[in-house]
């Protein structure tokens, strides 16, 4: 395979094709439409199922029903619609159907605006729905590491039975970068569909998918049990990418966009003479607090950056323990933090820790 | 979990005449004595065992008082979030073509929360079959005012009788889907005494052979009864709902499609 020159969203949109989607249920929003155009172009010339729903809440319970039938099957959105597909996340949940969805956030709250956005960090990581659980949450920083975690999304959904979000922004998702895309999978024929899915009961008992447990007893025991899983996947699936941290003084904690901004500072900050490394967060649950806990008593300060007012930075702060200082720098509703905005920040840092 | 029926023993010199449907499991349901629920339930289970469709059909169940009919009919089913069976049916239906797929709602599912959903997969002509029961009152949470209470009706949330200056009129669902061209069948039909069962046993099979025949979308709208939360005897619920109800929500077509009036012709 070859590079080519990828918009984000159409991207993404391909390499879910690629990965094997049967089934697309949308509804168009700024700035992911071009998700759901590509989709609709394409998936019907494969002969594979597009459609427009009459809402974010009717595409996710589509979504709902695709995968209970045992399909592989995504929507895509923006933060307010994400916010409306909410309640189907807690039944997909609880109901351990595999779906993905994608969020190119956009800055909020309320209609907000178009611009690109982490804000729905809370939402995605803690906050997915009503009930405990979480969505197994995938953020890229480029064109070609969207279509990579697109097609693992598919495959963490069905390995775990669960829902996988796949956050990015505006900027990802307008941006043209040369990426590869994977080669195309076969679709998986509908009479190879898992044996729990509602493929009808012939020769054996009928199946039910539900996630209504009547009982306290009932509904503990289901509890325990997707607690148990998630226990797993924090086991198995932590991702993360560090920049020069082996020698560093200080520690720049950054997912999407704004880490691929921040991997311009460390080299800037080097040029400069301060020793500064990166831990970019790729899975922002399960998070990498682990990793930034060894992390922290090696650095002197952290600084955390986002484009919201400081959401990770209570999951980067639980993981650090107080071992060492932990700054942030952020930009709320559309701008992009600079390396010249962010070089200052550290270096305040570095003078606030003795550096 | 549930209490069961035992299978009865048919003496060897008797012809069985009248059996349990294959598409019923036997377990004892839930409803309260008189609900019309178990009724319904038994006319779509005979319907999709004389089409020898059971191994093939997926059913959505509602939330409402219905919300477990998957432990009662006999084949593959899901439970939907309040008033998303005709979405979700729409996403199993469109990765599984060949698969017969219907829900179940209630007036609250199908006419209140769920309206957008109905309306567009009618609108689609989504090639599924909806039974929606109508008994005019929320029956699971115990009696509040539903889109299709009648005016003046009392209800837990209407003390004083449903006044349509401030809630609205009741909402006539087989009439409304009927002006779209999606629908390929839409009707209303009651289970209040035997000749209405008997037709609405016809019904419900006309809408799931105008699936099977590709024709559209088809739904039966029932109208049925809550004694419990009318506070009545059974029998007297059945001829509330024949005096009041039957007047506001007339039985009958709303909506035959040519090709389902050729399938119906043709029968």
């Amino acid at each position: 395979m070859t590079k080519e020159l990828w918009e984000g969203n159409a991207a993404i949109a391909e390499a879910a094709i690629r990965a094997g989607l049967e089934a697309f249920f949308g509804y168009p929003i700024t700035p992911q439409t071009e998700v759901l155009e590509h989709f609709s172009k394409r998936l019907p010339e494969l002969g594979r199922v597009f459609l427009q729903a009459e809402s974010e809440i009717a595409s996710i319970n589509m979504v709902y029903g695709a995968a209970c039938a045992g399909a592989r099957v995504m929507t895509s959105s923006s933060s307010p619609g994400v916010s409306l597909m909410q309640e189907g996340f807690s039944y997909i949940a609880c109901s351990e159907v595999p779906a993905v969805v994608t969020n190119i956030m956009r800055g909020g709250p309320g209609l907000g605006n178009v611009q690109p956005a982490q804000s729905d960090y809370f939402q995605a990581v803690k906050s997915a729905g009503h009930g405990d659980f979480h969505m197994i949450v995938l953020a890229p920083s480029n064109v070609q590491e969207a279509i990579d975690l697109m097609v693992l999304a598919f495959d963490l959904a069905e390995k775990y039975r669960t829902i996988v979000m796949f956050v990015a922004d505006g900027s990802i998702g307008q941006m043209m970068e040369p990426a590869e895309m994977p080669p195309m999978r076969p679709v998986r024929p509908a009479s190879e569909r898992p044996e729990w899915a509602l493929t009808g009961a012939q020769g054996r008992e009928h199946n039910i998918i539900t996630s209504l447990y009547l009982g306290a007893e009932n509904m503990e025991r289901v509890n325990l049990r997707l607690q148990a899983k998630l226990r797993e996947i924090e086991k198995n699936e932590v991702r993360w990418k560090e920049y020069q941290t082996e020698d560093a003084d200080l520690l720049l904690v950054a997912f999407g966009t704004v880490g691929r901004v921040c991997q311009t500072v460390v080299r800037e900050a080097r040029q400069s003479g301060l020793k500064v490394g990166l831990l970019r967060p790729i899975t922002l649950w399960p998070f990498p607090g682990q990793r930034i806990a060894e992390l922290a008593t090696q650095v002197k300060g952290i600084l955390t950056v986002e484009m919201n007012a400081g959401q990770m930075l209570e999951d980067v702060r639980l993981a650090v323990e107080g071992r060492c200082p932990v700054r942030f720098y952020g930009r709320m509703g559309g701008p992009i933090p600079l390396p010249d905005e962010i070089l200052p920040e550290l270096k305040k840092l570095y003078a606030a820790v003795g550096g | 979990m549930t209490m069961e029926t035992k299978e009865a023993q048919i003496p060897a010199d008797m012809e069985l005449v009248y059996a349990y449907p294959e598409s019923l499991t036997k377990a004892h349901t839930h409803y309260c004595p008189g609900c019309t629920h178990g009724v319904i339930h038994r006319l779509i289970a005979e319907v999709v065992d004389e089409l020898g469709v059971r191994e093939r059909t997926i059913g959505i169940a509602p939330v409402g008082c219905s919300v477990l009919a998957y432990y009662y009919f006999n084949m593959d089913f899901a439970e939907a979030a309040h008033g998303r069976a005709p979405a979700m049916a729409t996403g199993i239906k469109r990765v599984s073509p060949d698969k017969v797929v219907f829900t179940y709602q209630g007036d609250g599912d199908l006419a209140a929360i769920g309206t957008a959903e109905i309306i567009h997969a009618a609108n689609r002509g989504e090639l599924f079959t909806t039974i929606f029961v109508n008994n005019a009152i929320y029956g699971m949470t115990g009696g509040q005012m539903a889109p299709t209470t009648l005016e003046g009706q009392v209800t837990t949330s209407s003390p004083t009788g449903r006044d349509v200056e401030m809630a609205g009129w009741p909402i006539r669902m087989a009439e409304l889907l009927a002006g779209l061209p999606g629908v390929a069948y839409a009707t209303r039909q009651a289970v209040l005494d035997v000749p209405g069962i008997r037709r609405t046993k016809k019904a419900i099979k006309l809408a799931f052979q105008a699936q099977l025949a590709g024709l559209g979308f088809s739904m039966v709208e029932i109208i049925s009864t809550c004694n419990t939360n009318w506070h009545m005897g059974p029998v007297e619920a059945l001829e509330w709902a024949k005096e009041h109800m039957v007047n506001y929500f007339p039985v009958g077509d709303t909506k035959v499609s040519d090709a389902v009036n050729a399938l119906k012709g043709g029968k």
